[in-house]
């Protein structure tokens, strides 16, 4: 037997049934819908009032702000942010002179503007090669000085958040080109272009980035002729950029692949050439899809800069540790550590909303 | 003489685009193309039809060098496709391609995929770029799509982008693979169309599909392949009407069928 069914009026529109937008009914259908769930929430709940109290308690309440002696510090049962008071110079430009600290500070800020400035996408194109110029430009005279009336200051006093954010900066802007290289190359059809390109790869990437600043600072100068130096920042630097496009270029070359032939098909028959395909079609759209691993990639290297304290260089990390190296202050090396910890969060952080907001800028493929 | 008014008459010349001369190509062991040979004149539409596997997609990504082959001779324009990726190049910009899959660029508004190539490859002013696309746009009847992303349209209207990409480089030959066989009955239509007016524009065409509707209104010569050889080539009405060998006979029974 079939049935069929017509229907002869129009059904009218009812009001969407609460429940879901009330805070009770959204906390019933999201933190309590079975039993499992519910406990999961009780938990979490318990686990939270258990950690956070006692944590604003010592952060804020029974804190030590500003100035103060370390006896004061000992004798209060919270945290001693004194310490943070008393050493920041120490811990944001290490060992720079005194007197002229005013010169990284600004360093800084060339290169914090520098980098906010890069992620306009309106500057994408060769205001992004002026934009880095002025901002390296500004950086290296203020820190080295010797020009403009400014007293010269040698490389090996640098350090600190300006040295950290230096490496991190000219590090990602450095190995992002050589890993869109590396990575066509290794998918060139010219044998001996993606052997390279291979090679250079799995041997740096299968290798820790500790043994390659080893390697810079104690090897390198093996090979050079006597006489001939390089600065250890810069040999420390090379190694974080050689490091970091190896990685980079995986990551791009996975973007690359995840593209259909059919865009290079078009593109071909168009009459595009290999640069022009690559630059115009193919990289815009591997480079988009592969944001995420990318800033991944970026953010593990902002943080792995902290390994060239290993060759001595006085980084954001080894600053600290000097700084705590004064007896009366050691024992606050918890609040000192977290005076940093919040300074590369705050830049990892930014990075990771960066990333997650150009996304979105670039999605085109909703329906408007 | 009655033969060449008739030719001038439909926009067409003695004139030959694209030679195939005993073309043969492997794909590792298997011979795909059989001593392939087709001429097409300037203002010729052939239509290209045969068994899935029997070598039409093949046979035209040749023609623009999308694949290789390995013995014979492939004339456009009188040049040669041979290694030199110069006469590749210029082929390219010679030979307009449409897909059974689009290809637009996703990234791109719909402009930007018409400007792309005659901004970057015949360095045209982007102005003029824009004027040309437009134009194209228009002629495949979607100007007022021009600035939203090929994922914002549907099957046809992308199929459409893709013809006014390719229109855009203004091509002397264009090449469609199976240009509808991705679409929703009801969008094979307006793809249709398209093709049939540019056809009777007189542009040189070589078109893989089993539409058989378009072979018979606009095609001069329909092709037949089997098993990477041309079985068949015939005027429309001889071939649907009059077909002589018996795997022709076989396939027109089956695609006539439904
Ligand atoms: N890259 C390749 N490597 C190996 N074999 C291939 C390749 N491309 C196609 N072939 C084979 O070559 C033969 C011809 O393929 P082709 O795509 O030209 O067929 P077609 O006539 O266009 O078929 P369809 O109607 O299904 O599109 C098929 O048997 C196919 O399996
Ligand atoms: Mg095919």
């Amino acid at each position: 037997m079939e049935e069929t069914l017509t229907r002869e009026t129009q059904t009218p529109a009812r009001a969407r049934p609460r429940g879901s937008r009330d805070p009770i009914g959204w906390a019933r259908a999201n933190l309590f819908n079975g039993w499992f769930n519910s406990l999961l929430t009780i938990l979490i709940l318990a686990l939270l009032v258990w950690i956070v109290p006692p944590f604003i308690r010592w952060a804020i309440s029974d804190a030590v702000f500003g100035a103060a002696t370390p006896d004061e510090c000992k004798a209060a049962s919270g945290a001693c942010w004194a310490v943070v008071t008393e050493k920041y110079r120490l811990i944001l430009f290490g060992r720079y002179p005194f007197e002229e600290q005013w010169r990284p500070l600004f360093g800084i800020v060339a290169l914090v503007g520098m980098a906010l400035l890069s992620c306009d996408r309106r500057f994408w194109g060769w205001q992004l090669l002026v934009i880095w110029a002025l901002g390296l430009g500004i950086f290296f005279v203020l820190m080295g000085g010797g020009v403009l009336g400014l007293s010269p200051v040698r490389t090996n006093l640098w350090g600190g958040l300006p040295l950290t954010l230096m490496l991190a900066f000219i590090g990602i802007a450095a190995a992002f080109p050589i890993a869109i290289l590396l990575a066509l190359g290794r998918r060139s059809k010219l044998p001996i272009i993606s052997a390279l390109s291979v090679g250079y790869i799995e041997l740096i990437r299968g290798v820790p980035l500790i043994t390659l600043l080893f390697m810079g600072s104690f090897m390198l100068p093996l090979f050079m002729p006597t006489g001939v130096d390089i600065d250890a920042i810069l040999r420390a630097q090379v190694a974080i950029i050689m490091f970091a496009a190896a990685y980079l270029a995986e990551v791009i070359r996975g973007g690359l692949q995840a593209l259909p032939k059919g865009q290079h098909e078009a593109a071909a028959a168009l009459g595009l050439g290999y640069w022009q395909t690559q630059g115009l079609i193919i990289l815009p759209q591997a480079l988009k899809i592969t944001i995420p691993p990318i800033v991944n990639t970026f953010i593990g290297l902002f943080k792995d800069t902290s390994l060239v304290a290993i060759v001595s260089l006085t980084d954001l990390v080894l600053a600290t540790r000097q700084a705590l190296g004064d007896p009366e202050w050691r024992q606050f090396f918890i609040e000192a550590y977290l005076f940093i910890m919040v300074i590369y969060w705050v830049f990892c952080f930014f990075m990771s909303k960066y990333s997650q907001h150009l996304e979105r800028s670039l999605a085109t493929d909703r329906r408007s | 003489m009655a033969h060449a008014t008739a030719n001038a008459e439909a926009g067409r010349s003695d004139e030959i685009m694209v030679d195939l001369q005993r073309v043969n190509k492997w794909y590792g062991d298997f011979h795909v193309l059989k001593d392939v040979s087709l001429t097409v004149r300037r203002g010729e539409r052939i239509v290209v039809c045969g068994p899935s596997g029997s070598g039409k997609s093949t046979l035209i990504r040749c023609i623009n060098r999308l694949e290789e082959h390995q013995q014979g001779r492939i004339l456009v324009e009188n040049i040669e496709l041979t290694n030199d990726v110069k006469n590749i190049e210029m082929i390219r910009r010679e030979v307009g391609m449409v897909f059974q899959s689009f290809n637009l660029f996703p990234h791109l508004t719909v402009l930007e995929n018409c400007t792309l190539a005659p901004l970057w490859v015949r360095k045209m002013p982007q102005r003029e770029a824009a004027a040309v696309a437009m134009k194209f746009l228009e002629r495949v009847r979607i100007p007022e799509q021009a600035e939203k992303y090929p994922g914002q349209l549907s099957g046809g209207q992308q199929q459409r982008v893709a013809i006014a990409r390719s229109l855009c480089m203004m091509p002397q030959v264009m090449l469609f693979d199976e240009p509808t066989s991705a679409l929703d009955p009801e969008m094979i239509k307006e793809v249709l169309d398209v093709m049939v007016e540019l056809a009777h524009e007189g542009m040189t065409m070589i078109c893989v599909t089993h539409e058989m509707g378009f072979a018979k209104s606009v095609a001069d010569n329909v092709v037949f392949m089997d098993q990477g050889e041309i079985v068949e080539m015939a005027p429309p009405a001889e071939f649907f009407t009059n077909p002589r060998s018996d795997r022709t006979k076989a396939f027109l029974s089956q695609i006539l069928a439904h």
